[in-house]
Order: structure tokens, then C-alpha cells, then sequence
């Protein structure tokens, strides 16, 4: 069954580079990296290579400042965790935004029980925090600033360096969760000026359960787990050194082929958009249309609800993701496209499609073929629709 | 996806869709804000829904409620139609996933407000909208319970402890 796969964003299918790159390396008995005689030496050594690949996709100064982990979930959780635990004494204080990942969300929700304070600054209509609202927003006792690189359902980009510039002022640490950005978009952590930056190998055509966290030299943090000495006492625990070496051939592949993939990326997405305009009426797009990911688009395909799209367009072979509250498992609608403006109604029906370096142009072709046939049908039961059409007659 | 075969059946081949536009009852239940809304139309001939017709605005669960919902009343009298429970209807469907049987199981809701509408235009109340009902979203009594797994939860705790979902707005 050849299914079109419109949803990398859940988790981007895995390079052949990197497929054989790990089958080698679990045919190659590694074992635990830190251990004192030549086998753990030859296995620090391919721990030490990959640890360079990633530290060179976000050009890190050092690679002893990539900590490897278990993907961009654990390195938010070190990140905020770690730093509000380690600099509690300064304050209590975090700021960040309206629009970032649950994995952001909870982990700031776990600390309020913990009697920290939380400030989150609104963004506006396309989704851009504006720096002289995180400006405002830090206090005395503020100790963390957290904000996304790019926003996983709308695509758009955060002035990142901007806000870098005044936590730095500020004496404040700035993690910056760019999940969905590393290796998709060039991100640089001494351009950026950021204290903390979480990744995932995923993201980036590697392996899920791999990711990282870059923590810059001298950046006060605790551990998020506890135990042995590995990862220059950040993260204990046995590093997953096959897991690593894909991230690391992943990180590698992505520096070399940013340009033509972006270029691609935006090929597709150009043709993707105007075809949804062509075809389907009473649509919004959301998201920066020029400071966003090349490879997401955001649609709200208004009078229907995003999980009724899905469940058709997989009967014929189309895997797309809804922000739909329903198809998510939770009752709300998208915090991140209330926080832009869209009503309750829009949000259920919005769909988030995206794409990479093995979509064709006929796969978007197809997808708007059978699009519009299935908004149609869902449009012919929905009432709010009946009610629109009879408003504007 | 955790729906029934039957569930499927009727989300792709939905029975009954369609405004009515002569319809001697109407019901209306939901609001975009829980995800869905159901309009329900009965035709009645010698207390006997003689057609039935619905619109909806939601989930694969919502519709295929909907669908089902128009199979069971088409036929019965008015009585036995007052009968079909939201229940019946889960259970017609071989099960709904749990947090479905809340936002979504709004069927003999909307039918049930059909039938009432009927009545009521028939007594001479005629009203100009349709007969609506928004479902509550917050607690049943006194206490509060997680909307996904039905376990008692604290008003005061951002997650169900018991299946670690979000409570916030809806519980």
C-alpha cells in the first residue's frame, strides 16, 4: 500500500543513510562508552564523532555542549526543569508564550505546583511573539526565559535572536525549544544567542527516542536525571549509542542537503497553497506566510471538523494531522490557533500538512484531488455550513 | 483509530444526511466550542416518524451517532422514539471510545428535542428557531470527573491523575 505521508511532522521517515548507518553500528558491539578499556574507548570514539555532527548542525562552539538524551521531550524538561531547579535561589520567575508544545505547557505546569510563577506573552495574528512583550514580562526574580524556534502547528518563526539580545541584557537564561526547526531550517546557537536549544533526531530524518539538548558552557543546570557520570555529568544513564550514530549521520545529511531541501520544500508548498485557494472555498491559512518552516502548511477549512478530513483522506491513502481537539484525544481546541484569533469552530477544522525530500509533486497533486471532494461531502452534512451559505444568500 | 466497524460504516456511508425542508420537528443540540453540533428533522405521519433527516458538524463519532440515531426512530412512533437513549445508541454503534460518549453521543438528545418540537407546534407554540440545548461541560452534582476515564478527579488538578489528561475547561 503506497501511502502518501503528509504528516512528517509527527515523525520524519528515516534517511537510508541513516537505516544503515545504525544496522552497522548494531552489528558493530558497541558497548558502554564510558568504560576504562579498549572497547569502551572505540565506542567513546563513535560517540565522540557523532557528538561533532550535531554540534556542527547548530554550530555550537563546543561539542562538549551537545548532551545527548531521549529526544526533544526530555531535552525541554531538562532544559526548564533543569534551570529552575539550579538558580531557584535567584528567583522563581518564568516567562515564555502562548503558543509553545505541550511538552513546554506541562512541564511549566508540573513547576506551578511547585510555586513558580509563570508569565506567557501573546502573540500576534501570525503567530510572532513580539520581543518587547518578553521585555516587559521579566522581573527581578525571573530566572528563565522559553520560547519556541518555530511552532509545530502553524509553522511560524520567533524573533529568536531579538529576544536572545534582551535576556542576555538581562542576566536571564533563554532556552529555546527548536524541536521542529533544527535541521529543517539553519539554526545557528551563537547567531542566535541562546543559552539552551532542544532538538530531536527525528525531526531531521533520524531515529525517534534520540535527541539533544545544547547547553552553553558555563549555563547553571541541574541534571534532570540522576545516576552516573555520562555526558559530562548532565544526563546519567548509558548513552543509546545506536540511536546516536543515526542522529549523527542524520545531523550530517541535513547540513549538506539544507539548500536543495529547502528548496524543494518551498516548490511544494508554493504549489500546495495555491492549490488549496484554487480549490476550496472559505479557507484561512495560518502562520507567517514568509518568517515559517518551507515544509508546513496550516489550513482551516472552515463549517467541518478536522477529524471527519482525516479519517476520509485516510480511507484513500492520505496521512494528514488535524489540530482538531477531537482526533488529538483532548476536548479543547488548539491553544495555538485560539492564541492567533481563530474561533472554536475554525480550530476543529484545521489541518496541518507536512512534507519533505521523498514528497512529490504528484502526491500534493492527489491530495488536493481528494481534498476537495471530501470537504465536499462533509461540507453537504455540516449545518454550520447550510447556515453560512443561507446568511450570504 | 479506536472506532467499531459499525462506527465506519456509518462515518463513510452516512444514512439519512440532508436538511429537511418540511419538517414538523426540529431539534438542535451542541456548540463548535465542544466540537459538535447536531440538528435532527422528523416528518411525523399518525404519530409515527415517517422520516427523519440530520445535519452534522463534528468528529467521525459525531456522524456516525447521527447516522445510526436516524435508523433506530425511522419508523417508530413517537413514544418509542422518546425511548432511545444516548446509551442505546453507543451500544447500536458496538461502543464509542470514552471520551466520544460525552462531546459527541448528542443523538437522542437532538431527537428527543425533535419530538418535543413536534408537540409543541402542534399545541400551537411555534417558535421561529429550533429547539437547542447546549450540553454541559462541567461537573455531574457535586463532584467533578475526568471526562476521558469517568474517575473521580479534584477540582483543583490541572490533569486526571488516574489517566494523566489535561482537565482544564471540560470536566
Amino acid at each position: 500500500m503506497n501511502v502518501i505521508n503528509l504528516d512528517y511532522i509527527a515523525s520524519y521517515p528515516l534517511l537510508p543513510a541513516v537505516q544503515q548507518a545504525m544496522i552497522d553500528a548494531i552489528r558493530e558491539d558497541y558497548v558502554n562508552p564510558s568504560s576504562q578499556h579498549q572497547l569502551g574507548d572505540k565506542t567513546a570514539e563513535v560517540l565522540a564523532g557523532a557528538r561533532d555532527q550535531v554540534a556542527l548542525l547548530v554550530n555550537a562552539p563546543s561539542a562538549k555542549e551537545i548532551v545527548f538524551n531521549s529526544g526533544g521531550t526530555e531535552s525541554v524538561n531538562h532544559a526548564i526543569k533543569g534551570v529552575a531547579f539550579a538558580n531557584a535561589g535567584k528567583g522563581k520567575h518564568i516567562v515564555t508564550s502562548n503558543i509553545e508544545h505541550n511538552a513546554v505547557l506541562r512541564t511549566l505546569r508540573t513547576l506551578k505546583m511547585m510555586d513558580y510563577t509563570v508569565t506567557s506573552v501573546p502573540v500576534d495574528g501570525y503567530g510572532r511573539v513580539n520581543p518587547e512583550d518578553v521585555a516587559r514580562a521579566i522581573r527581578e526574580d525571573t530566572m528563565l526565559v522559553t520560547i519556541m524556534h518555530s511552532n509545530n502547528e502553524i509553522g511560524t518563526i520567533q524573533p529568536i535572536e531579538e529576544i536572545a539580545r534582551i535576556t542576555r541584557e538581562r542576566k536571564v537564561i533563554f532556552h529555546c525549544d527548536a524541536v521542529d526547526s533544527v535541521g529543517v531550517v539553519p539554526v545557528d546557537v551563537q547567531k542566535l544567542g541562546v543559552d539552551l536549544l532542544s532538538m530531536a533526531a527525528n525531526q531531521f530524518y533520524g531515529p525517534s527516542g534520540v535527541g539533544a539538548l545544547y547547553i552553553r558552557a558555563g549555563t547553571r543546570i541541574w541534571p534532570l536525571l540522576d545516576g552516573g557520570v555520562q555526558e559530562n555529568n548532565k544526563r546519567a544513564g548509558t548513552e543509546n549509542i545506536i540511536g546516536i550514530v543515526g542522529m549523527g549521520v542524520a545531523a550530517e545529511v541535513a547540513r549538506r542537503d539544507m539548500d536543495s531541501r529547502t528548496a524543494h520544500a518551498k516548490k511544494l508548498k508554493e504549489k500546495l497553497v495555491k492549490g488549496l485557494q484554487e480549490r476550496i472555498e472559505d479557507i484561512y491559512l495560518n502562520g507567517h506566510p514568509e518568517l515559517a518552516l518551507p515544509n508546513l502548511v496550516s489550513v482551516s477549512i472552515q463549517y467541518i471538523e478536522g477529524e471527519g478530513i482525516v479519517l476520509m483522506l485516510d480511507e484513500e491513502n492520505i496521512a494528514v494531522s488535524t489540530r482538531s481537539a477531537c482526533a488529538a484525544g483532548a476536548l479543547q481546541a488548539s491553544h495555538v490557533l485560539l492564541s492567533i484569533g481563530r474561533d472554536f469552530a475554525d480550530a476543529q477544522g484545521t489541518l496541518v500538512l507536512t512534507f519533505g525530500i521523498f514528497t512529490t509533486e504528484a502526491d500534493i497533486e492527489r491530495f488536493l484531488e481528494v481534498l476537495e471532494g471530501v470537504v465536499a461531502t462533509l461540507r453537504s452534512m455540516s449545518p454550520l455550513y447550510l447556515k453560512a451559505k443561507r446568511a450570504a444568500a | 483509530m479506536a472506532y467499531s466497524e459499525t462506527v465506519m460504516d456509518h462515518f463513510k456511508n452516512p444514512r439519512n444526511v440532508g436538511e429537511m425542508k418540511d419538517a414538523d420537528g426540529v431539534g438542535e443540540v451542541g456548540n463548535p466550542i465542544c466540537g459538535d453540533m447536531m440538528t435532527i428533522y422528523i416528518k411525523v405521519e399518525e404519530d409515527r416518524i415517517s422520516d427523519i433527516h440530520f445535519l452534522t458538524f463534528g468528529c467521525g463519532a459525531a456522524i456516525a451517532v447521527s447516522s445510526i440515531i436516524s435508523e433506530m426512530a425511522k419508523g417508530k412512533t413517537l413514544e418509542e422514539a422518546g425511548k432511545i437513549t444516548n446509551k442505546s445508541v453507543a451500544e447500536a454503534l458496538q461502543g464509542l471510545p470514552k471520551n466520544k460518549l460525552h462531546c459527541s453521543n448528542l443523538g437522542a438528545d437532538a431527537l428527543h428535542l425533535a419530538i418535543q418540537d413536534y408537540h409543541d407546534r402542534k399545541a400551537g407554540k411555534i417558535s421561529k428557531e429550533p429547539k437547542r440545548k447546549d450540553p454541559h461541560i462541567h461537573t455531574h452534582g457535586d463532584k467533578c470527573y475526568c471526562p476521558y476515564c469517568d474517575v473521580e478527579v479534584s477540582e483543583k488538578s490541572p490533569l486526571c491523575v488516574n489517566c494523566g489528561r489535561e482537565l482544564e475547561a471540560a470536566h
